[in-house]
């Protein structure tokens, strides 16, 4: 949950905390990156790699609420816009520690040969900071995993992170050659005090307004402005466009810190997730709660983008290929779009309608995703992609199946990158449903799903290839389920 | 032991040290060009206007509503251009072009007060371009001949006769793509212009003597009215050698002429649509084998895909001929080798220099005819690697020709690869979905500029009276660890601790005229300039040391920051106390130092001689994992055994070779340059150019296992203390990769089947070799012998010249990486 919403915005004008000292974020234009903020400060070890999420050079820390305390948190720097960290907490390398005072994690880093060339070095110093401070990081696991250390490090915490130089190993070994932070650390005392609430912020340089509402109403109502207006929750879609393309926006309204988006609960007949809640807050409240989701969070982009992005900008883009929409159909999910006239719930699966076009009306946002329960039993979601960690979806599949006594009751598939918007694949549930799990069953519903949608040639992969990797998903899935070689 | 290679007692050289810079890179204290720029007042940013076609005529440009947008203070054009508009060192690289010849050519620039400024007034600038007809693929450049520069013959023996009685006889066709180098830190050049119209240029640049000369000859100056200046680069790869140059030119112009500094940075979507990469290279071949298995003859056709303009294309593809033996014995070969002109990004040098594509040539025909043989591809190689007394096609000795055996066989046993095999068996005879692999591959990497006038370094040591040492050689530091190798041969040839040594940063008004860092160079040659400088000095320093003890000067040992005399009774004197005694002696503590190597000789219209000082080695095996139902896979374990000599500085050294293989297991199987070919509107875009499309290792595809080990007894008489160069060679250690992955899609389909798998071997490729061989049709894509003298690789007819032996002085040599 997000602490108080505080609704003054400072006397002195916006202002961030870096390091500990306030700075002024002044008339920054909406438009400006928190990296290229603090590139302009002086703080120079964030640094720009690609401008687009991918490399984590630019990754620095931010206090963000935990329970009643706060964690640091690990995000990339050169996607949101500046002004959105108004009120905010945020350490770079620079405030970790300096020669003749390293940081213990600069240190192992500094000693094991973690950097060559350095460009890329702050950026795995901050994300590995973050993860050395997280609460929960618990030495000693039972069985060995490649991605954990034995202190418990996750390595996903670096899946961000690109290296040109080292390749990786000694960045792997300072990660899981340190300690716990001492009693005396001040960033380790630091997550004890709640972070700081979301402030109210209204900021312009004429041409670009920045504006960050505290209630729902508020939002909806901001919507309503004349002139052009666009939503922005974790920015990185929006930091992307931002960036690269241009894009610009005379109102951009921040969500992401609404409390009414930001509510995780269980009904009876559902679970209902915020749309502002980001993606790794919903990992860890939900702690396994949704197979499907925690089978999606870890091919989700990297940890330092979970850790921004949101479903509601996941789904808000209505784009072809994002990861969330094929668990959501496969799951059922409906969502719940907040206007001026009030609440209305849709299927997910009526939800997008062509190429990046939705039912949402322009003076919508969604507020929740509801996911009915009881959930099916067995679920896996195939994601196709050059590489494991951080990449994007060539073809995305998920599965959701109820099977009693061996025999599909019900199957529920959602498909990704296949067509121009995401699909529920009914023709290839209803080849399962009623049927034995069995690879005649599966074999005759991969003929059914190789035949869905229309993949397009592109340079992710090729449209047969896509066609394939339908067929083979549903292969893949009954082999997995019904094998006993679970390492194959 | 040569006094090159000899270490004294006690030295620093050889110790296992973080980089020098570590503490700064970790901190986020260490600066980058670009990081100048917010210290800097008053500074101006360059946007470029770029070419939405392949290949245009500009027919009108029309800057005026650029200036019209607020903020946009200047647009430079080629009429601004006080001397030679030209980028390169081959007069073939207009800086302001007439014609647009590729996809993302910037035709001018706009300076702006802000970046944004620049950006909108670089979009409002209006530009008519006459579309012209492009050529995209190697393909297309053969078929319409479209050349540059000139064309290599290396020949050796009689490999029409030894095809025609060899008891095997293949051909085929391989194609590997290029690599974006991906420094993580984009080119960028900072400029300013101070009181007395001295030029100083800041740029990330791995050749700085090279990107004053062009500074100068695009501003009409002398080089003595420019200096340039790299801190460091985040990385360079080869893609930092070239490339800079026509960036810090014009941002030179512009502090010329607005009297501001300029700062051009190129974000990664420009550098990576804008500048060049690792050549792709095309290659027709036929290969002969004895009944033995035994390789009797080559013959082989290499193009490389070089882009728009020569930049290092004939080097590159002199280095690629050079090394299509890699570690094997081919008693008749004839390898031709030419560059095809094509509306891409010029190529440009990428660790390995070409050497990586001719190596590959050999080792992807013995992946693929290893099966057609009925051989284990591993003794195959092991079989045909070079023995004593046995020269190189270009008449180079191997001498050092055991070296590879010896590793080899120390992997074996290391990485325990014969109980590994049995298991591997056995996993694939139980899972119907999965297979494993499990592949060796050999390096053998000469090492030297070919063209001998590059191969010399300088340096310049200063002592000051307190005993502290300023060392400045003509080396950059991109990573490699170059300047902590260079602390530590300061700290070893004066005998004093590494404290009392530091850095400055490489500018060419210290050390002038200095060779590109590269080749992997950068140590032999900036080491033997450091330790030149320093034996000066503490020549001197011996003789006034000599009277203090009243011994020889021979007699006067340096060891520990104490200088003591062998036979004398005295106490030992601290080094600082000696210089500055040697200070009231008037005698000089400052040093100029230089180093050439010394043996080599080349040929170059007849691809023949001794370019290389001696040869790198290294054994490599990769095991991995497919998914039959994706063809997605994983590299379960990795061990290395690679010859660096005597280490001169083992973390560093370590950090190369794990570097070097992961970049390079990213080229074989993530790393994808996909153009557009199409004849739709964005023919010729670079379609992965950026970091979503253009994937580069990350941690998922580090090796679950990876074990390296230095090979023992490795001392290079040739260099110093004893090392060797180790920069490139690592990287070719990843062929292993793509071999194991070829041998794990294999083993879906029978014995003997052969697996044709492209370069990269993404998961899609793989899948679909997995489909083949499930199928039973994997033939590897290799034919047979009777049919194979009519398939004869091109032969360049008599009119294709030769290399032009003094285009290649002016622009660089065959050995240059
Ligand atoms: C490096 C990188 C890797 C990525 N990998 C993946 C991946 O693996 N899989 C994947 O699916 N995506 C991926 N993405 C895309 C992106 O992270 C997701 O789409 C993310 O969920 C967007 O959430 P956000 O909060 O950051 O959206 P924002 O960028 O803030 O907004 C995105 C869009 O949604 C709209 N929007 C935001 N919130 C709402 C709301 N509550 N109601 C209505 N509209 C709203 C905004 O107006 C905007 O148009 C990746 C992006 C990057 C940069
Ligand atoms: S700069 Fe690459 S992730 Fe931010
Ligand atoms: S050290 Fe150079 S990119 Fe990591």
């Amino acid at each position: 949950m997000m602490g108080d919403v505080s609704t003054s915005t400072s006397a002195r004008g916006p202002q961030v905390t870096v390091n500990g000292t306030s700075r002024s974020l002044g008339q920054t234009p909406s438009y400006l990156s928190l990296l290229d903020f603090l590139r302009g400060q002086g703080l120079t070890g964030a640094k720009e790699g690609c401008a687009e999420g991918e490399c984590g050079a630019c990754s620095v820390l931010v206090a963000r609420p935990d329970g009643d305390g706060s964690a640091w948190v690990a995000l990339n720097a050169c996607l949101p816009p500046a002004v959105a960290y108004a009120g905010q907490e945020i350490v770079t390398a620079e405030g970790l520690g300096a020669p003749g005072d390293l940081h213990p994690v600069q240190e192992e880093m500094a000693q094991r040969g973690g950097s060559q060339c350095g460009y890329c070095t702050p950026g795995f110093v901050c994300s590995m900071a973050a993860e050395y401070y997280r609460a929960d990081r618990a030495p000693g696991t039972a069985t060995p995993d490649p991605e954990r250390g034995p202190n418990g490090f996750d390595l996903q915490a670096l899946s961000g992170n690109l290296c040109r130089c080292t390749g990786y190993r000694p960045i792997r070994d300072a990660a899981y050659a340190l300690g716990s932070p001492g009693e005396d650390d001040p960033l380790a005392q630091r997550r004890t005090a709640p972070a700081p609430g979301a402030e109210a912020t209204r900021v312009s340089d004429g041409a670009h307004e920045f504006v960050r509402p505290t209630t729902l109403s508020e939002a909806v109502a901001l919507l309503a402005d004349d002139r052009e207006t666009r939503l922005v929750a974790g920015a990185t879609d929006w930091g992307v466009a931002a960036n690269l393309l241009m894009a610009r926006s005379p109102v951009l309204i921040a969500v992401d810190r609404l409390p009414e988006l930001r509510e995780l609960h269980e009904t009876g007949e559902h679970i209902e997730i915020g749309a502002a809640l980001t993606l790794s807050e919903i990992e860890q409240q939900l702690a396994g709660r949704i197979t499907l989701l925690d089978q999606l969070f870890g091919q989700f982009a990297s940890r330092l983008i979970r850790n921004a992005a949101t479903l509601g900008g996941n789904l808000g883009t209505g784009s072809p290929i994002g990861d969330a929409a094929p668990a959501l159909l496969a799951l059922d999910a409906r969502l719940v779009l907040t206007g001026p006239g009030g609440d209305r719930v849709v299927p997910i699966a009526d939800y997008f309608t062509g190429y990046r076009q939705t039912i949402r009306h322009p003076d919508e946002l969604i507020r929740s995703v509801r996911i009915p329960v009881p959930l099916a039993a067995t679920t896996a979601f195939h994601k196709i992609a050059k590489r494991r960690f951080d990449d994007i979806s060539g073809v995305a599949v998920a599965f959701a199946l109820d099977l009693q006594d061996g025999v599909v009751r019900r199957a529920r598939i959602g498909l990704g990158g296949v067509a121009a918007t995401p699909l529920r694949a009914y023709d290839a549930e209803a080849a399962l449903q009623g049927r034995p799990w069995t690879l005649d069953t599966a074999q005759e519903a991969a003929r059914v799903l190789g035949a869905t949608g229309t993949p397009l040639d592109d340079h992710r992969a090729s449209a047969r290839y896509r066609t394939a990797m339908l067929r083979t998903a549903v292969l893949k899935f009954q082999a997995q389920t019904t094998s006993e070689e679970v390492d194959a | 032991m040569s006094s090159l290679s000899e270490r004294p007692r006690n030295p620093d050289v050889g110790q296992a040290i973080p980089h020098e810079s570590a503490d700064l890179h970790v901190t986020g204290r260490a600066l980058y060009t670009d990081d100048l720029t917010g210290r800097t007042k008053d500074v101006l940013h360059a946007w470029p206007v770029q070419s939405p076609h392949a290949h245009a005529r500009i027919t009108r440009i029309d800057t005026t509503p650029a200036t019209r947008v607020d903020g946009v203070v200047r647009v430079l054009t080629a009429d601004d251009v006080p001397g030679v508009n030209d980028a390169g060192v081959k007069h073939d690289e207009p800086l302001f072009p007439s014609e647009a010849m590729f996809h993302g050519h910037a035709v001018v620039w706009v300076l702006g007060e802000t970046l944004e400024a620049a950006r909108l007034g670089a979009a409002a600038v209006e530009v008519d371009y006459e579309v012209l007809p492009s050529i995209l693929t190697t393909a297309e450049a053969i078929a319409a001949e479209s050349f540059q520069g000139g064309q290599p013959r290396m020949e050796r023996g009689d490999v029409d006769a030894a095809l025609a009685s060899a008891a095997h006889v293949f051909h085929g066709e391989f194609e590997c793509k290029g690599q974006e180098h991906f420094y993580l830190e984009t080119h960028a050049a900072l400029a300013q212009v101070d009181e007395n119209g001295q030029v100083f240029v800041q740029s990330s640049t791995q050749h700085p003597s090279e990107t004053q000369e062009i500074v100068a000859h695009v501003l009409g100056l002398r080089s003595h009215e420019v200096t340039v200046q790299c801190l460091r680069m985040g990385g360079g790869f080869g893609g930092k050698e070239m490339q800079p140059h026509g960036l810090a030119a014009v941002a030179a112009l512009g502090a010329v002429i607005t009297g501001r500094p300029v700062r051009l940075r190129l974000n990664r979507t420009l550098d990576m649509s804008m500048t060049g990469k690792r050549h792709g290279f095309h290659t027709q071949w036929r290969v002969g084998f004895d009944a033995d298995g035994g390789l009797v003859a080559l013959d082989a056709t290499l193009t490389s895909d070089a882009g728009w303009s020569l930049d290092l294309s004939e080097p590159v593809l002199a280095r690629a001929v050079c090394h299509v033996d890699n570690a094997y014995w081919i008693p008749h070969v004839r390898v031709n080798g030419r560059i095809a002109k094509t509306h891409k990004t010029s190529q440009t040098a990428f660790r390995g220099f070409g050497g990586p594509q001719g190596m590959l040539v050999i080792e992807d025909i013995l992946g693929r005819c290893a099966p057609l043989l009925g051989r284990d591809p591993a003794d195959l190689r092991r079989q045909n690697f070079y023995g004593p007394g046995q020269s190189t096609p270009y008449g180079q000795e191997v001498t050092q020709w055991d070296r590879l055996p010896r590793a080899w066989d120390q992997l074996l046993r290391t990485a325990d690869i014969a109980n590994r095999r049995q298991e591997i068996d056995r996993f694939n005879a139980t899972h119907p979905d999965t297979r494993r692999g499990l592949a060796l591959t050999p390096v053998k990497f000469g090492i030297s500029f070919n063209l001998t006038a590059f191969n010399q370094g300088g340096a310049l040591v200063l002592v000051y009276k307190d005993g502290s040492v300023l060392i400045n050689h003509g080396g950059t530091e991109m990573g490699q660890g170059l300047h902590t190798k260079m602390l530590q041969v300061a700290a070893t040839a004066l005998g004093i601790p590494r404290a009392s040594v530091r850095l400055a940063p490489t500018r060419t008004d210290k050390v002038p005229n200095t060779s590109a860092t590269a080749a992997s160079s950068g140590a032999d040659l900036n080491g033997g300039a450091v330790k030149d400088a320093c034996e000066q000095i503490k020549g001197r320093l011996a003789q006034v040391a000599a009277q203090h003890f009243g011994v020889h000067a021979a007699d006067v040992r340096f060891d520990g920051g104490t200088v003591s005399a062998i036979g004398s009774k005295a106490d030992p004197i601290p080094w600082a106390q000696l210089t500055e005694r040697a200070y009231f002696q008037r005698v000089q503590l400052s040093a100029t130092g230089y180093y050439r190597t010394e043996g080599l000789h080349w040929d170059s219209t007849v691809m023949r001689g001794t370019p290389f000082k001696y040869f790198a080695h290294g054994v490599a095996a990769a095991e991995v994992e497919v998914d039959g139902f994706t063809g997605a896979y994983r590299t379960r374990r990795v061990d290395i055994v690679h010859d660096v000599g005597d280490s001169l500085s083992p973390l560093v050294d370590l950090g190369q070779i794990e570097g070097g293989f992961v970049q390079g297991a990213g080229w074989m199987t993530l790393e994808e340059l996909v153009w557009d070919e199409s004849d739709g509107p964005n023919r010729g875009k670079l379609t992965t150019q950026a970091a979503s499309t253009y994937k580069l290792p990350s941690f998922s595809e580090m090796p679950e296992v990876f074990n390296v080990a230095l090979l023992p007894h490795a001392h290079e008489e040739g260099a110093v203390y004893g090392s060797k160069a180790v920069g490139e060679p690592p990287l070719m250690l990843a062929f292993c990769v793509r071999e194991a992955l070829r041998q794990a899609a294999a083993a879906f389909g029978a014995p003997g089947t052969s697996i044709d798998l492209p370069l990269p071997a993404t998961p899609e490729a793989v899948f679909w070799a997995v489909e083949d061989a499930r199928a039973g049709h994997a033939d590897g894509a290799v034919e047979r012998g009777d049919r194979a003298e009519r398939h004869v690789p091109d032969q360049p007819g008599p009119d294709a010249h030769a290399p032009h032996p003094r285009s290649e002085e002016l622009a660089s040599e065959p050995a240059k990486g």
